[in-house]
């Protein structure tokens, strides 16, 4: 029933100054499956994120990466570009950071940069027109239309980013990462800002990410309707620190978590408040 | 609960009222800001008396018609400009407006067939020819530097350190080793490039304005190079007798070999001055070309992504150093292309040609026309260097001009002549995208 890890965090520390923003994390997303990191404002999960990808560099600690093929990274030694272009680790933002001048087909041309540079002999090749640069632009077009149309926006390929409603934007940032063929795709709050409707077609397009294109995928969520409706596995994290990690049902129970991300039930901060006064 | 607060009427669009105090209120203050700034300039004068002595003398009259001129001005501009551009948006159908945007492919046509016949129709004003020459090279700077600055939004202030180092890589080549001119320009080119390399290597993690300080720097640097490495460079002597260009290996002169006489012509130096032109202009068209295809390349989509977020690109997979780098060098490239055409068509250098005001001239072409625009780029550079040549006769007052211009360009079209960019590829229909939404470089940690 368990998969194999597809990324494995262990002992994990990240340090700004004095600050420890996340503090001996160990942990395992297994291979597809969704598995969802929650935790309060300032909990260290962004900053976890930030060293999945690279953007930031672990103080201590070790991030695996195994791909279904055997291959095996060890992400805390990667510059972030190369864990996304060798590694295949897709990262969307919190604040969506889309080519906002560009049009939705270039901002998807742009995430096949790798593939298309080598198709251009590095530009050589392109500069002159050769037919195999034009037949993998041609593919690569194609496959930037396939994902437009998954995430419902093929009929605006050809505007600018910049110009789509934010629940768009972050659709086409998915799509955007998707691009890049990854294997582990993570997703910092995708359904933040989105309505009811949105929320509910973004859970199930990562669901067929998972089950039609075997996509292992890490997410950031405080939308607890999407979290629990969706992750195969939850991580919750509060001051840096782990505080739970297993199934949905288990995390829902957990009287730690409760306290800690859902909050204390009213009477129970009076009682405390009252104790204390005594 | 309280009492909801009354919803706000829809007010009327402001741009529809005349709001003649408020007018009126705007015109005293844009008054009194011109009697501050003139009050001195020209209110007062002093003069040399007969003794010697300073004589200050007044000018109140002419002090009080200016700041007359100014009131009247503002006002006009807050009553009737307004009402007229509510006009002009009223009145002015959307049919007209989308064929002025298309019009621009026509207008770069329009441009190259008049580029082209230039010296035919002005082939007896020398002047003007060298006018010619003188903004296609600019162009060409331009053309270079906008893909450093408008594609990759890397601003970069010290583009003339490239346009020295190709001038006096064919000069010093040329000389040394007696190569042609079609031998030396790739070299100096390849060398430009390579300069670039390397100042974009310890330079290229900076973004914004520390970037643009230290390529300030380096643009001095490498004048100072020039200045102080007499053995080399011939120091503030510069280069004097660098080898003219040959048409494919006849030279313009009135010998039995040269040009003239192969071809049965009467010696003439426009000669030269025609082949100069048609050489630059080939040059500058190439610059065109190559650009106008790498935009459409991925390396070109990641100098333009590179502008626009370089977080996302990095999270994309792109090594954005290297990208950098190429853009720095191929700038570079076509900085030292536009050097080493400098130096063979004046014939000597010296570092006094390669100051940062150059920099700062280009680096103005292609925010003038347009970050990424090639055409605005194009227009720019015969706008500022032929107002330049045009306002010669106003002597010192050229640079009031030219400060007009700007502080009216920055007002009316602050995103330069041609504000819109053009997709690099489009499923179905091509569209244009307004200038306000394309960004300039972005830098913050990623969240």
């Amino acid at each position: 029933m368990t998969a194999p890890p597809i990324l494995t965090v262990e002992h994990l520390t990240m340090r700004f100054g004095g600050l420890v923003a996340v503090s001996d994390l160990s942990f395992a997303a297994r291979k597809r499956e969704i598995t969802a990191l929650i935790g309060p404002n300032g909990a260290g999960k962004t900053t976890l994120f930030n060293c999945i990808t690279g953007f930031y560099k672990p103080a201590i600690g070790r991030l695996l990466l195994a791909h279904p093929d055997g291959a095996a990274f060890l992400l805390e030694r990667l510059p972030e570009f190369r864990i996304a272009k060798e590694a295949h680790v897709a990262r969307t933002f919190q604040n969506v950071r889309l080519f906002a001048g560009m049009t939705l087909l270039e901002n998807l041309l742009v995430a096949q940069h790798n593939t298309l540079m080598v198709a251009s002999g590095f530009t050589v090749l392109g500069l002159f027109g050769s037919r195999g640069y034009r037949r993998a632009e041609a593919d690569a077009v194609d496959k930037a239309r396939y994902w437009l149309e998954r995430v419902g926006l093929a009929d605006r390929a050809d505007d600018a980013a910049g110009a789509l409603p934010y629940g768009a934007q972050r659709r086409l940032e998915i799509a955007r990462a998707m691009c890049t063929d990854p294997v582990l795709l993570c997703l910092d709050e995708p359904a933040a800002g989105l309505n009811n409707r949105e929320s509910a077609e973004l859970n199930a397009f990562l669901l067929t990410l998972r089950d039609e294109h075997g996509i292992s995928i890490l997410l950031i969520e405080h939308d607890m309707g999407v979290v629990m409706e969706i992750s195969d596995h939850i991580v919750v994290l509060d001051y840096g620190v782990k505080i739970a990690d297993g199934a949905p049902n288990d995390v829902r129970n957990d009287s730690k978590v409760i306290a800690a991300y859902l909050g204390v039930p009213d009477e129970e901060v009076e009682q405390a408040e009252a104790e204390s006064r005594q | 609960m309280s009492e909801r607060a009354p919803v706000p009427q829809q007010s009327e669009p402001a741009e529809m009222r005349l709001d003649l105090p408020a007018a009126v209120k705007e015109a005293a203050i844009a008054a009194l800001v011109a009697f501050g700034l003139f009050v001195l300039m020209i209110g007062i004068r002093t003069d040399q008396g007969p003794t010697g002595a300073l004589v200050l003398t007044t000018r109140f009259g002419v002090l009080a018609a200016i700041v007359a001129a100014v009131f009247v001005a503002a006002l006009l501009r807050a009553t009737l400009w307004r009402e007229a551009a509510v006009l002009i948006r009223h009145f002015v159908p959307a049919t007209v407006k989308t064929a002025t945007s298309g019009a621009s492919g026509y207008a770069a046509v329009a441009f190259l067939i008049f580029a082209l016949i230039v010296p035919v129709i002005f082939y007896s004003n020398r002047y003007l020819l060298d006018l010619g020459i003188l903004i296609l090279t600019y162009t060409m700077l331009g053309f270079g530097l906008n893909i450093v600055v408008g594609l990759a939004g890397l601003l970069d202030l010290g583009y003339v350190a490239f346009y020295a180092v190709g001038a006096y890589s064919y000069a010093l080549i040329a000389q040394t080793f007696g190569l042609s001119f079609w031998i030396c320009l790739p070299l100096a080119g390849i060398l430009a490039a390579f300069a670039g390399i390397l100042l974009g290597f310890p330079v290229l993690r900076l973004r914004g304005d520390y970037l643009a300080i230290v390529t300030l720097g380096f643009g001095e640097i490498i004048r100072l190079i020039l200045l102080n490495w007499q053995s080399l460079t011939g120091g503030p002597n510069g280069i004097s007798a660098v080898p003219r260009p040959s048409f494919f290996g006849l030279p313009f002169n009135s010998s039995d070999g040269g040009f003239a006489a192969t071809f049965g012509l009467h010696y003439s130096p426009t000669h030269r001055v025609v082949f100069l032109y048609y050489l630059i202009l080939a040059l500058a068209l190439l610059t065109n070309w190559v650009t106008l295809r790498l935009r459409r390349l991925p390396i070109g989509r990641a100098w333009e992504a590179l502008r626009e977020d370089e977080i996302a690109c990095r999270a994309l997979g792109i090594n954005t150093t290297m990208t950098k780098l190429t853009a720095f060098a191929m700038g570079a490239m076509f900085g030292g292309f536009a050097g080493a055409f400098f130096a063979t068509r004046q014939g000597f250098i010296s570092p006094e040609s390669f100051t940062f005001g150059e920099s700062a001239l280009v680096l103005a072409i292609v925010v003038l026309g347009g970050m990424g625009s090639q055409l605005g780029v194009a227009v720019a550079a015969t706008v500022m260097l032929g107002g330049f040549e045009l306002f010669r006769e106003f002597d010192q007052y050229r640079m009031l001009v030219f400060g007009a211009a700007m502080v009216a360009i920055v007002i009316y079209r602050p995103r330069g002549l041609v504000s819109t960019r053009s997709p690099s590829v489009s499923l179905r229909a091509h569209k244009d995208i307004s200038a306000a939404i394309v960004s300039e470089a972005r830098t913050e940690t990623p969240a």
